[in-house]
């Protein structure tokens, strides 16, 4: 077994590991034999409606999300060329929490069940048509970072707009804890919205391995080896927007993890950008979990929200990646 | 080869290439000579398609996966955007050959690549942590490792010492003895003089002249074009071009 598919299979067990570990932590208290005996053969009502009702959708939804962040940031790297690029980069995000926050403002988050992801998901799939006309058919990768930047400032004062006019202090309260992003009290309707959004966009990703690879050498070089690299652009956004837009609209803005793990594994790649795809989006899968069953361990009764102990972790290793740039002088 | 009509290049008000007519043949060797801002980079790549232009050329007419296979760029700016090992960087030259050869000829064409620009100790080394000239011969071995009938170099030997700036000049010219067509943009006059079999100058975006380095190089042409005066000389040892003084 080569040394690249070894690494692949170890980060498997580690997800498979947590996705475990999750399904056997939380405040009600079940015992290992318990949990099994619910989750596999329905034994007792109660247990039976925590296990597969509230553990399994949230260790589901804590990989696919994970997976969607790394995936997305392993591929914006690649494309751009930059260590620091990260999913929340190009506006989706931020639009989607737009969509969040106006829902949960106007009430419409009460209506239905799926009204808030929805209304999530409309704001990203926004943010993809503003970006793509922003950006043109054609050109390289600054000026997505420009109107990706644009979006992003753009969604984010909207949202504060809509936050300091909130006629209803509850809604705004619940707004911003929203944003905080959390993955408690989601259920399978959350993982069966999310699921073909983040299958579909995570696949049409997975095949860009070889443009990114082309584009070690640069734009030119890349295009004159083939790359079709306004198709390589076209299919990125569209796939980054769908899997991380769904993974916003389910889980809320979870921050760093889509910056941090094609970080840690690049050099366990050997730094080649088709191999860090795969690892990076079960690299991400396995952090999200980490960082879920974390929230749960630390405080079981306050609700620690996932992406705020994201990036609580997250941001001391961003700085030191700055002290490290800086130190190798580059 | 490479078949260039009439191209013209405009950016805004600018004529970067004006109407510039060129074939390469097989066994070429043509250095594309002329000061800053002649348009040498510009008439590159507009003929291998990546800018928009007027006029033909047979390359930007390919689709771009054939063109992939029938030409290697080699551009100016030496990008290397991740630390990958050099082996891997110039495995990057079979990216075109996705469906063609399999495994076994892509290790082949790398192993000879690595073994004509003699880097194969460098095969395991990180490719961003070579020196500058280092960087630039693996950059060549990958575009060697492309096995394309033709190839475009853009300064491909700025920067190296002067025995590998000689081996560079020896490999291209042996690429053009084994019939391949290779073009280069130049600024050693001394060595296009000595290793090209023809010399393609380019005064303003366009082609001035165009024949065997001797009849190109007269001091007519260089104090027209380059503005300096210089020693040409056929000797022993091939001919030796020394620039002299710049001229007011």
């Amino acid at each position: 077994m080569s040394r690249d598919a070894a690494l692949l299979w170890l980060l498997a067990l580690l997800v498979a590991g947590l996705f475990a570990l999750s399904l056997l932590i939380g405040p009600a208290g079940l015992t290992l034999a318990q949990s099994l005996g619910a989750l596999l053969r329905g034994e007792g009502a109660a247990e039976t409606l925590v296990m597969r009702e509230i553990r399994l959708p949230r260790a589901a939804l804590a990989v696919l999300v994970g997976a969607a962040l790394g995936l997305s940031g392993a591929a914006l790297q690649g494309y751009l060329r930059n260590p620091l690029a990260e999913p929340g980069l190009i506006g989706v995000s931020g639009s989607a929490a737009l969509g969040a926050v106006l829902a949960i403002q106007t009430g419409l988050a009460a209506a239905f069940a799926l009204a808030l992801p929805l209304a999530a998901l409309t704001g990203a799939v926004l943010a993809v048509l503003a970006l793509l006309g922003l950006a043109g058919p054609r050109g390289g990768g600054f000026t997505l970072i420009l109107a990706g930047i644009a979006i992003s400032a753009l969604a984010g004062a909207l949202t504060s707009l809509a936050l300091n006019l909130s006629p209803n202090p509850f809604a705004a309260t619940e707004a911003v804890f929203w944003m905080m992003g959390s993955l408690a009290d989601r259920s399978f309707t959350h993982v069966w919205l999310a699921l073909p959004f983040i299958v579909l966009g995570g696949a049409a990703v997975l095949t860009l391995g070889r443009g990114l690879d082309a584009l070690t050498l640069g734009e030119d070089a890349a295009e004159a080896l083939g790359v079709g690299l306004a198709r390589l652009r076209l299919v990125l956004v569209l796939g980054v927007a769908s899997a991380v837009g769904a993974a916003t609209a389910v889980a809320g803005a979870i921050g760093f993890v889509g910056l941090v793990v094609p970080h840690l594994l690049r050099p366990l790649v050997g730094a080649q950008p088709s191999k860090l795809l795969p690892a990076s989006a079960l690299g991400g899968a396995a952090m999200i979990l980490a960082a879920d069953i974390a929230v749960r361990l630390i405080a079981p009764e306050r609700d620690l929200k996932l992406g705020v102990l994201t990036a609580i972790v997250g941001a001391p290793f961003f700085l030191h990646l700055i002290w490290r740039t800086r130190r190798e002088g580059l | 080869m490479l078949s260039i009509e009439n191209l013209t290049v405009r950016r805004g008000d600018v004529t970067a290439v004006d109407g510039v007519t060129l074939d390469v043949g097989a066994g070429e060797f043509v250095g594309l000579i002329g000061p800053n801002g002649a348009g040498k980079t510009t008439l590159m790549r507009a003929a291998l398609g990546l800018l928009p232009h007027e006029g033909t050329s047979s390359l930007a007419a390919m689709p771009a996966a054939t063109r992939a296979r029938h030409a290697a760029w080699l551009p100016q700016t030496r990008e290397i955007a991740w630390p990958v090992s050099v082996e891997t960087l110039v495995r990057l030259g079979r990216t075109p050959h996705r469906s063609t050869g399999g495994p076994r000829a892509d290790t082949k064409a790398v192993d000879a690549a690595l073994a004509r620009m003699e880097l194969e100790d460098f095969r395991h080394r990180t490719a961003t942590r070579l020196s500058g000239g280092e960087q630039a011969r693996v950059l060549i071995a990958r575009a060697l490792a492309q096995e394309a009938p033709l190839l475009l170099a853009d300064e491909p030997i700025a920067g190296l010492d002067p025995a590998h700036q000689l081996a560079a000049m020896e490999t291209f010219a042996a690429l053009a003895g084994e019939g391949h067509g290779v073009v280069a943009a130049l600024h050693d006059l001394g060595l296009a003089a000595r290793f090209c079999t023809r010399i393609v100058v380019l005064h303003r975006g366009e082609k001035h002249a165009d024949g065997t380095p001797g009849a190109v190089l007269t001091p007519e042409l260089l104090a027209h074009v380059f503005a300096i005066r210089a020693h040409y000389e056929q000797t022993r040892d091939g001919p030796v071009f020394q620039p002299l003084e710049r001229l007011r």
